[in-house]
């Protein structure tokens, strides 16, 4: 039916009272997300919009909403406390979309984590995670671009997945889920674990896979494509006009020591037999490619 | 942020990390005078640039008298430093850095950032000290050691004791190898940095450990917890556009090219760059408007572009997700106006209310060119430089 969240999803906001969290908690309100709390230390006992309920922490929120999952829009100081809080209060996913958060911070929250099993962190800096046909967005992805369907979306970028979904949109192909892990250099879920959920969900024919400079989490899902992956795929790597050692603009997307090039990023995706798109103007007609060349042979 | 060799070793000693004595010297006649203050019969005179590299580029010499520390001051003041990190015009040289000789056993290289697979600090040490690490990277990976640091116990002796047998060292050395790991790594912390690389390392003859080099960047996300590292901070080292931008809380980083760019979010924004190179064009900059691309933002933005006298046209392109397209458009228009655009500008817009948006562009009086993707738009604004 969908990877990650689906109509059983029921979302905390922690950050529920500022002024991103409050814009996207009405936007994912509308969109029909069942977000059945927030949480603002000190604001407990309110109202969000007049129906959701605010709480003084996550464990309380937890409690009273039987919430699973959490979204966290909390300012990039306090964001890391915030991912161990709601960790620790038995939520199983987490959704960070704070942008900025320092990188010693996330190496302390993703050792904390390791010692939760069971909980999953998306992101941080990361768009959320939409699974259209169950009426549930968690982040800040314009919801009517998406068409609830059978193609899974996995990108290391915001406004590159909306492209990708949106072109899908136009062709036709709705999406199961559409999933951002975010373009900082520590992150909770690399690709390797989302396409690892796409190839087990019946309800996902295809993938689009987007990536960028930095890091070798591309390399990485690449070689779990070429053992595992039995569906078609198409992907994408931005930055191959990029300077080396200039962070582009996320924090995670730089070339540094010669490492983390588009050239060999794109090289390791096409011979796992990921069919690559030359540009972002050509993600849809990709996957189209991709589907038309039907499963992956092994 | 990075800083420079004399600051990153001014915060060694801080935290107990061995460094030789050195002087900072702003003129030829204050290296004279620092050369005979160490007394050593020997010194070192070296300049102080953001890039590495500076020995292979003619940065970094000896001097077997003060005298001759002030000649070699005298050539490096003001020159252009080439290596191979500054590109081919190079750096100037505003500052050199004074430092006493040392009778040297061993040059090794050592390492502290993080590793991006396991989500924690590594140390990475090898005896192949003063050359390329990425070199010695790339041909002997074997080479490398690494010790990973467990952020609930942080860096540990007998991790230090791996890398000092691994080295090849001996006798007392090895403790005071380890004591020195162990007072980078608290340094690391600490500062927040993300990166501090120390090539070469050096075992003197008597056996000490010392940092015969200080390669620093701090985490720019940490900044706000470190007022005090801000005052390293060296503007005449920095691109001036991509400072403003910091300003206006852009995203900008100055390439060579000749058509100026300004996209929402950044992998959107390097897929622009990618496109119009994919055409035959060549983007001026990166420049990432953020998520929201306010008429502020836009107009901030277009300035910044338009600093750049190489920029002959300028391609904007927006995915308006929750900010629908038309407000966009309004925008653009009121930004254009405001810095009298004079150069090409194509726009390409998606999203909600695209078409409305289009339409204000077309009867906004200025010359704006729409176009429907991004190929085309990157097409559009190569034809436009013609």
């Amino acid at each position: 039916m969908s990877i990650l969240v689906n109509e059983n999803t029921k979302v905390l906001c922690q950050g529920i009272t500022g002024s991103a969290g409050s814009f996207h908690s009405k936007q994912m309100l509308e969109y029909g997300t069942k977000l059945v709390g927030g949480v603002t230390p000190g604001k407990g006992g309110t109202t969000f919009e007049g129906k959701v309920p605010v709480f003084n922490t996550v464990a309380d929120a937890v409690k009273q909403t039987g919430a699973n999952t959490s979204v966290i829009f909390v300012p990039p100081p306090f964001a890391a406390d915030s991912i161990m809080e709601a960790a620790d209060a038995g939520v199983s996913l987490i959704i960070t979309i704070t942008e900025g958060i320092p990188v010693l911070d996330m190496v302390r929250a993703k050792r904390y984590l390791q010692g939760k099993p069971g909980v999953r962190l998306i992101g941080p800096n990361c768009p959320g995670v939409i699974t259209p046909g169950a009426k549930c967005k968690i982040g800040i992805m314009p919801g009517h671009i998406h068409k609830a369907g059978r193609i899974g979306v996995v990108s290391r970028s915001g406004t590159l997945t909306y492209e990708a979904v949106h072109q899908l949109t136009q062709l036709g192909l709705g999406q199961s889920t559409a999933v951002g892990i975010g373009g900082d250099p520590v992150n909770g879920t690399d690709f390797v674990d989302v396409l690892k959920l796409f190839n087990a969900d019946p309800d996902t024919d295809a993938v689009i896979m987007i990536g960028e400079i930095g890091g070798s989490a591309e390399e990485l899902g690449a070689e779990y494509v070429a053992r595992e992956f039995t569906k078609p795929i198409a992907g994408f790597i931005a930055g191959q006009s990029a300077p080396p050692g200039k962070r582009m603009g996320h924090a995670g997307a730089i070339i540094s020591g010669g490492k983390g090039t588009a050239t060999e990023k794109i090289k390791a995706m096409e011979a796992a037999g990921i069919v690559m798109a030359a540009s972002p103007a050509e993600l849809g007609t990709t996957l189209q490619e991709a589907v038309k060349r039907g499963p992956k042979k092994r | 942020m990075k800083i420079h060799e004399y600051q990153g070793k001014e915060i060694f000693r801080k935290y107990g990390v061995p460094t030789p004595k050195g002087i900072l010297a702003l003129s030829p006649n204050e290296a004279e005078a620092a050369a005979k203050e160490l007394g050593t019969s020997v010194v070192v005179v070296k300049a102080q640039i953001h890039a590495g590299g500076r020995g292979k580029g003619g940065g970094v010499k000896l001097a077997k008298s003060p005298a001759e520390a002030k000649e070699l001051a005298k050539q490096m003041l003001g020159m252009m430093l080439k290596t191979i990190q500054t590109g081919p015009e190079g750096t100037k040289v505003h500052k050199v850095y004074i430092e006493e000789g040392l009778a040297i056993g061993q040059e090794l290289y050592l390492g502290v950032t993080l590793d991006r697979v396991t989500s924690r600090v590594t140390f990475m040490a090898s005896r192949e000290g003063g050359v390329e690490i990425e070199e010695v990277a790339e041909k002997h990976p074997e080479k490398i050691l690494r010790e990973t640091v467990d952020p609930a116990v942080g860096f540990l002796d007998f991790q230090g004791r791996n890398l000092a047998f691994g080295l090849g060292l001996t006798g007392p050395t090895v403790n005071k190898f380890a004591q020195f790991c162990t007072a980078l790594y608290k340094m690391f912390i600490e500062t927040d940095a993300s990166l501090v690389e120390i090539n070469p390392l050096v075992i003197l003859k008597d056996g000490g450990v010392v940092a015969l080099d200080a390669k620093v960047t701090f985490d720019e996300n940490a900044l706000y917890r470190h007022k005090d590292l801000l005052n390293y901070r060296d503007l005449a080292e920095e691109d001036a556009r991509e400072t403003q931008a910091k300003e206006w809380d852009l995203a900008y980083i100055a390439l060579e090219g000749n058509i100026g760019c300004m996209v929402n979010g950044a992998g959107l924004a390097m897929a622009t760059m990618d496109t119009i190179k994919l055409v035959g064009g060549s983007p001026a900059n990166f420049l990432d408007v953020g998520g929201g691309a306010s008429k502020e933002k836009v107009t901030a933005a277009f300035k910044l572009i338009l600093a750049d006298p190489a920029v002959k046209a300028v391609l904007v392109n927006i995915f308006g997700g929750i900010m629908k397209c038309d407000v966009i458009a309004d925008g653009i228009i009121a930004a254009a106006k405001e810095v009298q655009l004079k150069v090409p500008l194509i726009v390409r817009l998606e999203g909600t209310n695209v078409e409305q948006g289009k339409e204000l562009l077309r009867n906004s009086g200025l010359a704006i060119t729409p176009a429907d993707n991004l190929r085309q738009a990157a097409e559009k604004a190569v034809a436009a430089l013609k």
